[in-house]
């Protein structure tokens, strides 16, 4: 973390890294714990992105007369879909957490309709991945959400130590 | 005065005011599988979420003590994720460094056993929307 040069290109070796596919592997991760809970939803993907869904759901609410999703959730499938937009443009399984991550929220999303969050990583250095992305319930440019986040690529042991 | 009352999505991620301090609500959040990301941490969103909810208790009550019934609409929020959150309660209390006439902003941090420890420190602000607007 504190190396200064981070011009190495790609590919890279860390230790540990296991091969990624995209659409597996975002089934896989959608089904246990938070995202789990959540209920996302892999969509589709691409060489360096990543289109997640959330289906709308009565207890994910945040404003309840009105049935507008909380942005928590919103959060959270902005952080997913980012974080494995990383991994599909590696394509290997490489561990990462989220060093910061912004949200600007254009509007509230509609009652009842899914949100769908499509994320890129656009740059990838040896220790850090940038991303950003876009959340919206149905049309991509009628946004609800934009994100540009930053994420610390670890070691594979890292990973699992606080 | 609209009281600030928990929404179901954070009645489902297990959040609750713990107490409140100098009348600012904190929120805690117990650790579960609903809250975990990578194996035996927080999920980032999960954290976003209860930053989110803490910012939201402590504009409503600053409001309340102005007698302000605006409604507060989310703008953006800008996290920085300092230290994973393990498997304990985390908490979370918004300070509210504005609230003018359209817009309030508030900062937030969320930790875990040891407050001087923190797990996430953020920035939200808020466009404050008059009470009868649809």
């Amino acid at each position: 973390m504190t190396e200064t040069s981070e011009t190495r290109e790609l590919p890279f070796k860390l230790p540990g890294n296991i091969q990624f596919d995209p659409e597996r592997g975002a089934r896989m991760f959608t089904r246990h714990g938070h995202t789990g809970f959540l209920g996302m939803e892999y969509v589709t993907h691409g060489e360096d992105w990543m289109e997640l869904a959330l289906p709308w759901r009565e207890d994910l609410v945040g404003v309840e007369e009105t049935g507008v999703l909380a942005s928590g959730p919103i959060i959270s499938l902005l952080d997913n879909a980012t974080s494995m937009a990383v991994w599909t443009k590696l394509g290997t399984f490489s561990p990462q957490v989220t060093l910061d991550l912004r949200i600007d929220y254009m509007r509230a999303a509609a009652p009842g309709k899914t949100v769908i969050a499509r994320a890129e990583c656009y740059q990838v250095r040896r220790s850090m991945a940038f991303v950003r992305g876009v959340a919206h319930d149905g049309d991509p440019d009628d946004p609800v959400a934009h994100t540009a986040g930053i994420f610390m690529m670890l070691g594979s042991q890292e990973w699992t130590r606080a | 005065m609209s009281e600030f009352r928990l929404p179901p999505y954070a009645r489902a991620m297990g959040m609750e005011i713990d107490h409140i301090e100098d009348g600012v609500p904190i929120i805690g959040m117990d650790f579960a599988d609903r809250t975990q990301g990578r194996p035996g941490f927080l999920h980032g969103g999960a954290i976003g979420g209860l930053l989110e909810m803490a910012a939201h208790a402590a504009l409503r009550a600053e409001l309340d003590r102005q007698g302000n019934e605006s409604r507060m609409k989310p703008i953006n929020i800008t996290i920085d994720y300092l230290r994973g959150g393990v498997q304990e309660r985390t908490y979370a209390r918004g300070e509210v460094l504005r609230a003018g006439r359209r817009v309030a902003n508030v900062r937030v941090e969320a930790w875990q056993g040891d407050r001087a420890k923190l797990v996430a420190s953020s920035w939200m602000n808020f466009l404050l929307a008059p009470p009868n607007e649809a």
